[in-house]
This record gives C-alpha cells, sequence and structure tokens, in this order.
C-alpha cells in the first residue's frame, strides 16, 4: 500500500473553513416527526408508570420476569403469559457519570446515570434510568437504590415519571 | 439458483394501526410465517434479514430494534436498505453460498406513525441540487409521468385505467384496504398535485408486515409440499441524478429483468409468464414497469391495458392482489406483498382471485421518488 | 461448506479528518478509483456493488446510499446497502463475499462512506435518534452514557485498572503516526490518557476516537477471476455476525457474546481451530480503547479480562506476539464509521499481501477484522488469509 500509493484523497477543513465562508454550504433541517405506537406491551408499562408503578411480563416457559415488558419472550419465541409488578427498589448494576449533554456540550454538574437491576424481575434485568440525591464518590456497582416518583398529578405516563433513584 | 420460498406470514394490512407496536406486528407475521414453514427459529434458520430504512421508521440504526420479535437474538442479522424484495435476493444469495439452510426475511410498513412523509420524501433528495424548491416530493413525478406519455403516447385515461383495475382486483382480496368500484373520471376528476399527476394518480398508505422464509432446494423439499421456487432474480440502481434520467422508460427494471429473465430460462415473456405482481405506487408506474419487464410492446402497455389484456382474466394478469392502489402502499414491504400474491397464486391458495392453471410469475418492486432502484424475481411452482 | 471462495484483490482509502471538503460521493468515487488502480481494473469489470455507510442523520439524506451510488460505481449496475450500525464496515464486505461466494457474481466492490461532519450542532445529536423513543429518549442520552456504563462493568468486573486500559489508546495513537490517512496520530503516554478531560466517567477524551469524514473501498473476486488480475490474492476465508437483544439493559454488558458468536461462526467457516495460535494479526473494533480490549477477548484472543495486560506487556505492539490494531486502529486513524471498519479490513489486506509498509508487521498469515455496532448489540467478523 505505502509503496503503491503516493497520495492520499480529501482535503481538510477547519470549522472556521465554513463559518467565514470559504467554503460554501447548504443548510437544510429536516421535518421528520413521528407519532409512534406504544403498542400493547409499552402501552400498559407507560400506564403503570402513571400509577406509580412498574409492570414486567413472565414468560412461564424460562420463568424469567421482563422490564421493559414485551408480549413475546425473546429466548423462547413464544408469547408472554402474565402481566407481574415489580418493586420499587433495586440494586446498581453499573453506573456512570455524565460530563456532556446529548448534544456532546459540556456540563459543570455531571448527571449520575445507571442500569439498575430491579427487584422481583429476574437477575440482571434492569432499567436505563438516573441517580439523584447521591454524593456522586458513593455510587457504586451493588448499591441498593429506590424510585423517587414525581407527585401523582404530574404524571404523564412517561419513563420520566420517575424523576431518579436516590440510595436505601 | 435454487431456493425456494417455504413459508409465508403477514398481519392483516390496515391503513393505520394505533393498538400494536412495529414490534408486535412483527412478532405476528413471523410467528405464522415459522408456523407455514414448520420452522422454529431458534433452532432451524440460519440468518434473519430486515429490509428497512432509517426515516421510515424514526430511528437512526432501525437494525437494533428487530432481533428479539423475530427469534433473531444472537443469531446472524442484517438490515438491507432497499426493498422487501432485495430482503429476499439477499436471503437467496446467502442461501446459495452453501452456508445457510433457511434464511427468513422480514419488512414492514408503519407509515401510520409518520406524522411527515412528504417532508422525509424530500429528505432523500439531493441536498445541493434537488432540495430547495420547496414543491411537493411528487413534483419527480409528474416530470416522469409527462415524458413517459410524451414518448409513448400514452393517455391520462390510459393511466387512470390503472387505478381503476387495481382497485377493482382488490375487492377480492380479504387484506386489502383500498378496494373500490370507480371509475376513469373519478381518478381524472380528482385534485391535480403535480400536473399531470392528480391525487387518485398517487398509490395511498397503510401498515402492514410481511416475513417469507426461504430455503436450499434440499431443505425445501423436506419443509413443503409446494415449495415456490426463486427461478431468476435481478436488481439495479439507475443513475440518482433526477437530471440524466431517461424518464420515458424505466432503466433499472430493463436491466434487472435482464438478469432475472437469463437466469429463469426466460426468452419470451408474454408467452412464459402467466401473470405480474409489479410497482404500481403511482398510476403511470404500472404502465411503465408492464412495458420494462418485456410484457407488451413499449408503447403499447396503456392501450393494451385499457383493452383488458391485464385484467385478471386477460393474456397476462397484472397486479391481481390489488397492487399499492388497491392492497395499500406499504412503502418498503409493498415488494413482499407482491411476492405473497405470487406465491399463493402458485399454492392456488388465492381464493376467489385464483389465476388458473399458472405456474411462472414475475414480482417486481421500484423504491419510489427519488429513486431509480427497483428489483425483479421469478417465481415459480415447477423446479 | 462454501460454494465459491472469494479473493480480495484490491482496495483504496482517503485521508480521515474531522471534516473533509469532499462530498460523500466524492470520497466514495476517489477510494473507488484508488481501489480499481490498485487491482489494475476499472469500473466495467465490476459486475456488483455493496454500499456500508452508517446512519442516514450524518450525511443529512433520507436513503443516502441511494444518493451516494454514482460516486460508489454502482450506476446502472446490482447495488445493495447492507446495515448494521457500527458494525456495519466490516459487514459491508460481508455482503460482498456473499454475492459472490454463492457464484451469482465474478466480482463485487465494496464501498463504505461517512460523512459525519454535516450533522449540526455536532455529530453526536444523530446518536439522540438511536434510542428506543419510549423508554429511553426521555431520558435525553448521550451515546457516550452507555459505553462509559459498560466499561465500568467490564473494569468492575474484572478489577482492571484505568491505566491498563489506557495504554491501548497510547499504542494505537502510537501505530497511527504511520498510517498516511490518521487522524489522531500522536506520540502519547498513559499519564496523557488519564490526565485528559473527563466525558462521561470512566471515559476520557483521550479513551474515545473522533468523528470523522472518510471512504474506503475493497474489491472482491471469485477464485478463477481472481487469478487473472493478480498472483497475490488474499482470501476472505471467514465470515461471521450475530446481533444480540435490543434490550440492551437485560444483558450482562461485561463480555461481547455477539463478537463470540459471530467470531466462533467466521473460525468454523476459516477452519480455525485454536485462534490464538492461528492469527498473525488482529484488528478489533476500537472506538473506545476499553473496546479493544473487550473485543480481543470476544474474538477469543484472550481471557476474559485478560486483554488489557496484553497491550500493558507489550504483546499485541507490531513486533510483540499477538500484533493488535498495527493500523493505529479508529483511536489512531480516526472513526468515520463504516468507512473505519472497512478500513481495519484494508488493513489486513495489505498486512498479508506484505505491503504495509512501516505498519507491516512479521510473518503475517492470517488476520482477522472485527466491528460492533448498534446498542451494544452486533458482532461482525471476517477472516483474511494469504
Amino acid at each position: 500500500m505505502s509503496e503503491k500509493f503516493k497520495e492520499f484523497p480529501g482535503t481538510p477543513l477547519s470549522s472556521r473553513d465554513i463559518k467565514s465562508g470559504k467554503v460554501l454550504t447548504f443548510k437544510w433541517r429536516p421535518n421528520a416527526k413521528y407519532a409512534w405506537t406504544v403498542g400493547i406491551a409499552y402501552g400498559r408499562f407507560l400506564e403503570e408508570l402513571k400509577n406509580g408503578r412498574i409492570i414486567g411480563r413472565k414468560c412461564r416457559e424460562c420463568s424469567r420476569v421482563l422490564v421493559p415488558p414485551r408480549m413475546f419472550c425473546e429466548q423462547c419465541f413464544r408469547p408472554t403469559d402474565e402481566w407481574v409488578f415489580v418493586k420499587n427498589t433495586g440494586r446498581i448494576n453499573t453506573f456512570s457519570l455524565s460530563y456532556l449533554d446529548a448534544d456532546a456540550r459540556r456540563i459543570k454538574t455531571p448527571i449520575p446515570v445507571a442500569v439498575i437491576d430491579l427487584d422481583g424481575a429476574s437477575p440482571g434485568i434492569g432499567i436505563l434510568h438516573k441517580l439523584g440525591n447521591v454524593d456522586p464518590k458513593r455510587i457504586h456497582i451493588g448499591m441498593r437504590v429506590r424510585a423517587v416518583w414525581k407527585p401523582a398529578k404530574q404524571r404523564e405516563g412517561s419513563i420520566t415519571d420517575i424523576k431518579y433513584w436516590e440510595p436505601i | 439458483m435454487t431456493v425456494a420460498i417455504v413459508g409465508v406470514g403477514y398481519t392483516d394490512v390496515r391503513s393505520t394501526t394505533p393498538d400494536v407496536s412495529f414490534k408486535e406486528s412483527m412478532f405476528e407475521a413471523a410467528v405464522k410465517a415459522y408456523e407455514d414453514a414448520g420452522v422454529n427459529p431458534r433452532k432451524d434458520i440460519g440468518s434473519f434479514i430486515t429490509a428497512a430504512e432509517d426515516y421510515y421508521e424514526g430511528y437512526s440504526i432501525f437494525d437494533e430494534f428487530v432481533p428479539d420479535q423475530l427469534g433473531a437474538v444472537l443469531r446472524p442479522v442484517c438490515t438491507v436498505g432497499g426493498d422487501g424484495l432485495l430482503g429476499l435476493i439477499t436471503g437467496a444469495m446467502q442461501i446459495e453460498t452453501g452456508v445457510f439452510d433457511v434464511v427468513a426475511v422480514e419488512a414492514h410498513s408503519k407509515a401510520s406513525d409518520i406524522l411527515t412523509l412528504e417532508n422525509i420524501m424530500t429528505f432523500a433528495f439531493d441536498p445541493v441540487y434537488n432540495r430547495a424548491f420547496d414543491a411537493h416530493p411528487f413534483f419527480v413525478a409528474g416530470l416522469e409521468m409527462r415524458r413517459f406519455m410524451h414518448e409513448t403516447k400514452t393517455s391520462r385515461e390510459q393511466c387512470a385505467e390503472v387505478v381503476v383495475k387495481n382497485r377493482r382486483n382488490a375487492i377480492d382480496n380479504p387484506a386489502a384496504v383500498y378496494p373500490a368500484k370507480i371509475t376513469v373520471d373519478d381518478v381524472l376528476n380528482s385534485e391535480v398535485i403535480a400536473e399531470p399527476l392528480t391525487r387518485s394518480d398517487v398509490s395511498q398508505m397503510a401498515d402492514g408486515t410481511y416475513v417469507i422464509v426461504l430455503a436450499s432446494e434440499k431443505k425445501a423439499k423436506k419443509l413443503s409440499d409446494k415449495p415456490i421456487w426463486m427461478k431468476g432474480l435481478g436488481w439495479c440502481s439507475d443513475t440518482p441524478w433526477l437530471e440524466s434520467r431517461e424518464w420515458g422508460s424505466t432503466v433499472y427494471t430493463h436491466l434487472a429483468k435482464e438478469r432475472a429473465y437469463k437466469m429463469a430460462g426466460i426468452t419470451n415473456p408474454r408467452k412464459q409468464i402467466d401473470f405480474a405482481e409489479v410497482d404500481d405506487w403511482f398510476s403511470y408506474k404500472e404502465l411503465q414497469h408492464i412495458a420494462a419487464l418485456g410484457l407488451c410492446e413499449k408503447r403499447k402497455a396503456g392501450k393494451l391495458l385499457q383493452k383488458g389484456s391485464f385484467n385478471r382474466d386477460g393474456q397476462t394478469p397484472v397486479n391481481v392482489s390489488g397492487g399499492r392502489f388497491g392492497v395499500g402502499n406499504l412503502l418498503e414491504a409493498s415488494a413482499l406483498q407482491s411476492v405473497l400474491e405470487c406465491v399463493l397464486q402458485l399454492r392456488s391458495e388465492a381464493g376467489k382471485r385464483q389465476i388458473k392453471d399458472a405456474t411462472t410469475a414475475v414480482a417486481q418492486s421500484w423504491r419510489g421518488v427519488p429513486t431509480g432502484t427497483g428489483c425483479v424475481a421469478v417465481l415459480s411452482n415447477e423446479l | 461448506m462454501v460454494k465459491k471462495r472469494v479473493a480480495v484483490i484490491g482496495a483504496g482509502i482517503t485521508l480521515f479528518r474531522r471534516r473533509l471538503q469532499e462530498t460523500g460521493k466524492e470520497l466514495s468515487h476517489y477510494a473507488v478509483e484508488m481501489a480499481l488502480d490498485s487491482a489494475e481494473m476499472t469500473r466495467d469489470d465490476i459486475e456488483s456493488v455493496v454500499m456500508g455507510t452508517a446512519p442516514d442523520a450524518f450525511d443529512g439524506i433520507h436513503m443516502k446510499a441511494e444518493n451516494l451510488l454514482d460516486g460508489a460505481g454502482g450506476a446502472r449496475k446490482p447495488y445493495t446497502r447492507v446495515f448494521v450500525g457500527g458494525g456495519t464496515g466490516v459487514f459491508a464486505p460481508i455482503g460482498g463475499w456473499w454475492h459472490v461466494a454463492s457464484g451469482l457474481f465474478d466480482t463485487c466492490l465494496v464501498v463504505a462512506e461517512e460523512k459525519m461532519s454535516p450533522c449540526y450542532p455536532h455529530p453526536q445529536t444523530a446518536f439522540r435518534t438511536i434510542w428506543d423513543p419510549i423508554i429511553t429518549r426521555p431520558l435525553e442520552p448521550n451515546l457516550v452514557w452507555i459505553f462509559a456504563l459498560e466499561m465500568q462493568r467490564y473494569m468492575q468486573i474484572h478489577n482492571i485498572p484505568k491505566e491498563h486500559i489506557a495504554a491501548i489508546a497510547v499504542k494505537n495513537k502510537g501505530n497511527a503516526l504511520d498510517h498516511p490517512s490518521a487522524q489522531l496520530a500522536a506520540k502519547i503516554t498513559v499519564q496523557d490518557v488519564l490526565d485528559s478531560e473527563v466525558m462521561v466517567w470512566p471515559v476520557q477524551r483521550l479513551d474515545i476516537s473522533p468523528p470523522s469524514d472518510g471512504a474506503a473501498a475493497m474489491i472482491l473476486a471469485s477464485e478463477d477471476v481472481a487469478r487473472k488480475y493478480t498472483d497475490d490474492p488474499v482470501w476472505l476465508d471467514g465470515v461471521g455476525w450475530s446481533l444480540d437483544s435490543a434490550y440492551w439493559t437485560n444483558r450482562d454488558l461485561y463480555f461481547p457474546e455477539y463478537v463470540a458468536t459471530a467470531a466462533r461462526m467466521a473460525y468454523k467457516m476459516a477452519k480455525i481451530h485454536n485462534p490464538r495460535k492461528e492469527i498473525s494479526l488482529a484488528e478489533p473494533y476500537d472506538p473506545f480503547d476499553y473496546k479493544e480490549a473487550h473485543h480481543t477477548e470476544g474474538l477469543l484472543l484472550a481471557d476474559k479480562g485478560g486483554a488489557p495486560k496484553l497491550t500493558v506487556e507489550g504483546q499485541t505492539f507490531r513486533d510483540g506476539d499477538q500484533p493488535i490494531c498495527p493500523s493505529g486502529g479508529l483511536l489512531g486513524v480516526g472513526n468515520p464509521i463504516a468507512a473505519a471498519g472497512l478500513m481495519k479490513c484494508c488493513e489486513c489486506f495489505w498486512q498479508l499481501r506484505n505491503e504495509a509498509g512501516k505498519r507491516q508487521v512479521p510473518k503475517a498469515e492470517t488476520a482477522v477484522a472485527q466491528a460492533w455496532g448498534d446498542l451494544m448489540q452486533i458482532g461482525t467478523v471476517t477472516v483474511f488469509r494469504r
């Protein structure tokens, strides 16, 4: 390769080249809007969040309790069988502290996030959420946490009806 | 090529499906297809393919969300950015390598989830050259329709007959959303979208999911008493430049057809092909595609259609299912709707709309504006 | 078992940079021209084309492969876009492989392109839409979150110190000094990595590969046709891919089972029984330094939790027993997503042809390239032989 190729094509630019108009750009903001159907499984899940409860689905064949719920078991490839409430509490499976927002801009106070294995669901069945009311230095894998809910009137059937999870 | 379709599964096609998520629809279609084929996805299926595009789903990397409901977790799974027929062709190639015996292919439409479909179509246009017109994306269809009519001396009425025929055909298809008995005047008198294209020249959107199971020759003979063989495959993309297209004809269908027919040993399509399911996103597209498939002389598609040659009882029935006009426009999944119809007909399971003694069919697809991309498959119930 | 043996007979690559003036079409075209020239072929010799390119949201074009196809040499040819998220770059030659291995085509041009710079305010913004819209997007996650969560889990389960992981970034950025396309080649130290700004703990600035623009191309041919063009083909003897569940919070992230499943498939096809002994060099996917280690283990080239130590001990350097990412990887060469994966396959090709120049690994006989993507979910693996 190194002998055969003398030149590697490409003309590098800096962000200044674009801002100063040295190269021209065409701007376009896509208008892409959706109203995703939540379906049966997520529909009930969101409804129960509004009620301040977390619900999963159980597959009788593998005996797993799945959260978030789905109407099918991906391991056994059969319909799941029943609704099962799981607890408001759990254990941190893994965690992180984010110094970036969703557009990769830096933020001063990091957001603590975690995968939380839920009590009442099968081992290793967790959900992604934020942590709160906690000293970042104290967060560790295995830490016990509980959900802190928004007041009932403010809940709207969203994963954000849980404000965050705090240490027990 | 000795790959067969051994199982088909599909949901009802509906204009909107607010009750189920795309995952739940996929699960339903998959369960039915695997039952039809007599396979267990966790044990018997070697590879899974989904035909999908991110912006039709509202996800980036839609591939992420497909394995669970197909029984495909920790198996070879991939997405092709194409229509369902390209997915099927991909599956056939994977089987032909000798590595897989059974492959499942999925495509679906959840068009009712998309609030800004026209804007998303415009988002497919070349950003620098073609986006700034601020026109409805179907202006491209208007340009193409005008040039096609000019070159082939096809009339507006002849284009309208496509809509009349396909919606009439759909009356006998229980899966269809838009069956109707309408007249040419009904089509001509509907509001103009992009001269000469009217609202009624455009098929209407619907939701639906399809799963098709393919198998190698050896496996197909074990699994099915009525395997439908994929005899010839072709696919092709014309230039993306609107400015240098041959608007009058569909180059992609011509080139795809040549490959597919050669593979299948089709030298006289009018005699050898018993019926066809072709893309009819817009009325005139069906006429273009019929001609490109060699089912009639180049300029005669409109005239012959008017005479009834492509009716269910005509010389070469086209879109007996009802096509996009009658069944509903299922975006990338309409191609599998076409394949499904071929399979049902060739298995003699098409009920009231059954074509007698059909042995060989052609399914053809197109991806919609602004693309010049499509596929052709020759299917037969004889090996 | 495979109907037709598949050869690699040419490859090409552009510069990888944060921003390139060329459009995606133009970058694809340049990479294709290089690949064709290197094989002494023209576009007329190409029977089919496979495009690998990651989310449309980067380039800002719906169905972007349709728009790119003329640049990729696909006009009026059978042309297919394959897409498995970040795994796409190594998956594109797998797509090419089934075109040729099936006996349907004698040649297939494989192209991978990524133009991330058009996405504003940051390519990261495109990643906002990779999440489940119902249960994950409302939390406004950032892509790096999930890697940080995975890295944390991996380090804790195996008790791996951050220093050991940082050594991988040092190695790859150093290796990239010899790669003419490289965007972030540098001579740095472990301390530099540990002192770099925290992005999403434990991920720091120097643990991570950059967003980039770039393209790469590769030409595949059937055995008989390959012999017409070259006396020195490289064989694509094994391919594997595997996609795990979308419900990633229901999986233990410490081990990439999807990579192991894909690797087993590829090794079986290539008749590799003892990968650690039989593979001369590996190009596992390294968008983050811990990922190289994680994937080295997934490729069964190290014990679980044992990969970082291999680098600390120097075994993964070009002159070590088990060279890993001799190209410089994504950490050093850059990460135009799909193009970066194909860059790894190109590296295997050049290494096995003894054409890697300053990067040449001694006695390269068998090489493996791997990529990964979706929601920490897919493994794509290719095995090359000389």
